[in-house]
């Protein structure tokens, strides 16, 4: 059902693109591939200089208090990831603007797209842990944004909560395991870590350490339990889905595991740990392929499958198992993303990317039906595509485990033959076969999107033929900066005969069984899904919905309208916080003061008594009103006897100022009397409050009053007021100079609450 | 309800309360007053013109939405934190300048009479903003 809705969203925005306005925007929207085409050439510039183990690092400081440097590190892994992104990057950008043409928010979408990239590259190149943490955070906030695109659907709304949600909490998580490891006695420097073998491992924290870490790389690269979110986040835009989860964020989790192997790998738990959560998510994702009949989300189970590969074999410590994660990780990249384009086309020509509703495409598109033919080929893994090295070196890697190896090695074939079948149907069913009558005609696109698909569809011939070459140029040092042993990393086309061969060929007899059975597995999955009792998706939705009742129960406990209540609360807390460990003390001396010291004073005093009384019997508001207003000029006169002419200035205006509103507000209300019938008890509980907290402000003052007063304060301001700030009146002074930071806090706080005072003024009057 | 004594009394009044609150803006360093007093009395000058006129008199002759008199006190609050950025001082560190020394008579004029008048806009901004909403509703 989501599926189906993401669909309609994403037809309707196909149907607009034939609008013209909207194109120009595009068209500025082509030109920002400059953005990521200047990083892909920057980082092509590196390469040989990687390619050779050199590591390339910028620094400037940021804020040196907590550690934080602007820090960046460009060795093996770092290029590797980096080219995919920034590849990637070009790929999308251009075909964007041929999908996104006259799409109303176009400018908004180039923002995000680049803006996740860039968060991307510097999680990739930092190298300080809390600036990669920053991006970290960087790429969470853009892909809700992404994800969330479509803002008018409630569906694409819901999925973007619950990624930002999993990859937040994940997020968070791994903040917690940064701060733990430099507890423990680690750098937040990524390049130290090599540089030195610490002793993390037999730290007390490690184990703590590594389940937080873990839970932001699961939560990122969506491992099962968390594994939910990515197929849910299928309903951003087509070319966003390719960028963000076949390409980018989601390879941010695998990234991590990388970088931190050598400093928190290679333990039982470590290992334990990845293994069998990597195999049961690559297994499980695979075999959900076949439920769905959306091509995105047919993808997106298989996305899944590949980072549960990854983490799997990120669980070995040898250079076979590294190097297969790596490898499969370029692998993957590249006819993913190419897929994903490629459907996008299909969706954006054809109208549907319902598996059911397509066929025969072939013909009509042939660069589109060549490009996905070529990926298709590699995903499954077929010889002299690069496919096929990633899938050999894979079994190599699964027999050399250190950790049940038996289980990798049945996870990868089994994983692998569902992959061979999947491959299958996204080629077969809509490019041979025959035509649905429903079709419309079709054609390729224009070549700003089919180049994309092409682009990424021909590296995967070309490394299938020439592994040497990019396992000698890319891949070794991509492996070596996580594998500080340094084995020999080598890539062939041809093993001779061995067990991985054998394996390959299980593999795809395998696979074509199983792609003759895909629509008995199909219906059998789906129900399967529907019978668990316990499922990751709905374990979240029910922990979403208990969470949105409490909170609601909460407020509207707490917050219930009735200012009685709110003033009954802070005056009760304010008694008992002060009152309490006041006669736990048990020094409650207060000396009254000499009335004939303050004659002139007795009489503000019955003033203010007087406006208490009034507000008191009042028969109406603007008696009571008035009652206040006396008070409060007491006050003020209060203030100028004792000499503080600003304060009593202030308060002199702030009373009038109050005044003036609280008419403005109060004589709207109904009359005074309705508000009398309020019970006798009620009433007397209420003076009895307020009796108690006149009692305790009063003999808090007066308790003060009998301690000497540190006058250095006083004495520095009035030192200074003049020789340093220019200014006789030292209230002002410290307000506009001493203190200038506090006020302009303050002011900030005065212009926003008038803000929000005004649009709340402005709700309530739309119901009349 | 319009009251004529009120209308005539305030068109008297107005003027007056709003040098009044300018006085009190530039006298605020030396003696009581400065910019968020000054801002309270004219607020209730507007407040005055706005119970006798109407609000709509009000924003005629006040001219800018009450956010756009807000919003820039802030900005001039900030900015006048420059300066002292710029020679190498903590930011909003008071700068002063001597205009013309001619018999002792020296004008200092620093950014801490500039940081006032983004309080003063600041403030006004709001009171104004609250009030015109209040006697609109």
């Amino acid at each position: 059902m989501d599926g189906e809705q993401a669909q309609r969203d994403d037809s309707d925005m196909a149907a607009s693109s034939s609008a013209k306005h909207g194109a120009d925007t595009a068209r500025a929207g082509l030109y920002t591939a400059v953005l990521p085409l200047g990083l892909l050439i920057g980082l092509v510039y590196c390469w040989p200089a990687v390619a050779v183990g050199e590591v390339l690092r910028l620094s400037w400081p940021w804020i040196p208090a907590i550690d934080l440097h602007l820090q960046f590190r460009i060795d093996g892994l770092a290029l590797l990831f980096g080219l995919i992104v920034s590849g990637a990057g070009v790929m999308v950008t251009l075909y964007s603007a041929g999908y996104m043409a006259g799409h109303p928010r176009t400018g908004r979408y180039f923002f995000f797209l680049h803006g996740f990239m860039l968060s991307m590259m510097g999680i990739v190149t930092a190298d300080n842990l809390l600036l990669l943490f920053v991006f970290w955070e960087g790429t969470t906030v853009f892909s809700y944004l992404l994800i969330g695109f479509d803002n008018e659907s409630s569906t694409a709304r819901d999925n973007a909560r619950q990624a930002l949600l999993v990859t937040g909490a994940g997020g968070l998580a791994l903040l917690i395991g940064i701060l733990l490891l430099k507890t423990a006695g680690g750098s937040y420097t990524i390049s130290q870590w090599m540089a030195d073998d610490n002793g993390i491992r037999a730290h007390g924290l490690y184990p703590f350490i590594l389940v937080m870490v873990l839970l932001g790389a699961f939560t990122k690269s969506a491992q099962f339990p968390f594994h939910f979110w990515l197929p849910n986040a299928m309903s951003a835009p087509t070319p966003i889905s390719a960028f963000l989860h076949a390409a980018t964020m989601v390879k941010a989790g695998i990234y991590l595991l990388m970088r931190f192997h050598p400093l928190l790998g290679g333990t039982t738990a470590w290992m334990c740990t990845l293994v069998i959560v990597g195999g049961i998510t690559a297994v499980w994702s695979a075999l959900q392929a076949f439920g769905p009949l959306d091509m995105k989300r047919v993808l997106a189970f298989t996305t899944t499958m590949a980072l549960g590969m990854m983490t799997m074999f990120l669980g070995g410590r040898t250079a076979p198992v590294l190097t297969a994660a790596a490898t499969f990780l370029l692998v993957h990249a590249l006819y993913k993303a190419a897929l994903f384009l490629a459907v996008g086309i299909i969706d954006h020509e054809a109208g549907t990317r319902r598996l059911d509703r397509l066929g025969g495409l072939g013909r009509a598109m042939p660069l589109t039906a060549l490009a996905v033919a070529a990926a298709a080929f590699s995903m499954a893994g077929f010889p002299l595509f690069f496919g096929f090295i990633g899938k050999e070196i894979m079994y190599k890697a699964a027999l050399a485990e250190d950790m049940f190896p038996l289980f990798a090695t049945v996870a990868a074939v089994l994983a692998n033959a569902l992959m061979v079948a999947v491959a299958a149907v996204v080629l077969l069913k809509p490019f041979a076969g025959r035509r649905p009558a429903a079709l419309p005609a079709v054609h390729d696109p224009p070549w700003t999107m089919w180049l994309g698909p092409v682009a990424l569809g021909l590296p995967t011939i070309v490394f299938g033929i020439f592994p040497e070459w990019v396992s000698g140029q890319l891949i070794e040092q991509a492996v070596w900066a996580f594998h500080p042993a340094r084995e020999e990393v080598v890539l062939k086309l041809w093993h001779g005969f061995n067990i991985p061969l054998l394996l390959s060929a299980v593999t795809l007899s395998l696979g074509a069984v199983i792609f003759g059975l895909r629509h008995p597995l199909g219906r059998l999955m789906t129900g399967i899904e529907a019978r668990l009792p316990l499922s990751a998706g709905g374990t979240y939705d029910t922990g979403l919905q208990l969470f949105l009742k409490s909170a609601k129960a909460t407020t509207n406990k707490l917050q219930n309208g009735s200012l009685h209540f709110y003033l009954t609360i802070v005056l009760l807390v304010l008694v008992a916080a002060v009152a309490w460990p006041w006669m736990q003390r048990g020094v409650l001396t207060i000396a009254w003061p000499d009335p004939a010291d303050h004659f002139s004073a007795l009489g503000v005093v019955v003033v203010i008594a007087l406006g208490t009384a009034v507000v008191l019997v009042a028969k109406n508001r603007l008696m009571a009103i008035g009652g206040l207003g006396a008070v409060g000029a007491g006050v003020a006169l209060v203030f100028l006897m004792f000499g503080a002419p600003d304060i009593a200035l202030t308060q002199l205006l702030i009373e009038t100022l109050t005044l003036i509103i609280v008419s403005l507000v109060l004589l709207r209300l109904p009359p005074l009397e309705a508000a009398k019938k309020r019970r006798t008890y009620r009433r007397v509980m209420d003076g009895a409050l307020a009796l108690g907290a006149g009692w305790v402000m009063t003999s808090l003052l007066l308790g003060v009053l009998q301690h000497p007063l540190d006058r250095s304060l006083t004495a520095f301001f009035a030192g200074q007021s003049y020789l340093a700030a220019h200014g006789r009146n030292i209230v002002n002074v410290i307000l506009v100079d001493f203190r200038a930071l506090d006020t302009f806090g303050e002011i900030t706080v005065v212009v926003l609450a008038a803000w929000a005072g005004v649009s709340l003024i402005r709700k309530t009057k739309e119901p009349s | 309800m319009r009251s004529v004594i009120l209308q005539t009394a305030t068109r008297l009044m107005v003027g007056l309360i709003m040098i009044f609150a300018f006085y009190l803006l530039l006298r605020g360093h030396h003696e009581p007053g400065g910019g968020f007093a000054a801002a309270l009395v004219a607020g209730t000058g507007f407040a005055l013109f706005a119970i006798a006129e109407g609000p709509a008199k009000v924003r005629a002759a006040v001219r800018l939405r009450p956010t756009l008199i807000g919003m820039p006190g802030l900005a001039i609050a900030a900015l006048s934190g420059m300066p002292a950025v710029l020679a190498g001082k903590p930011y909003l560190t008071g700068i002063w300048w001597r205009l013309g020394d001619a018999g002792g008579g020296a004008l200092t004029i620093g950014t801490p009479l500039f940081f006032d008048i983004g309080v003063f806009l600041a403030v006004l901004g709001a009171i104004l903003s609250i009030i015109l909403g209040l006697e609109e509703h």
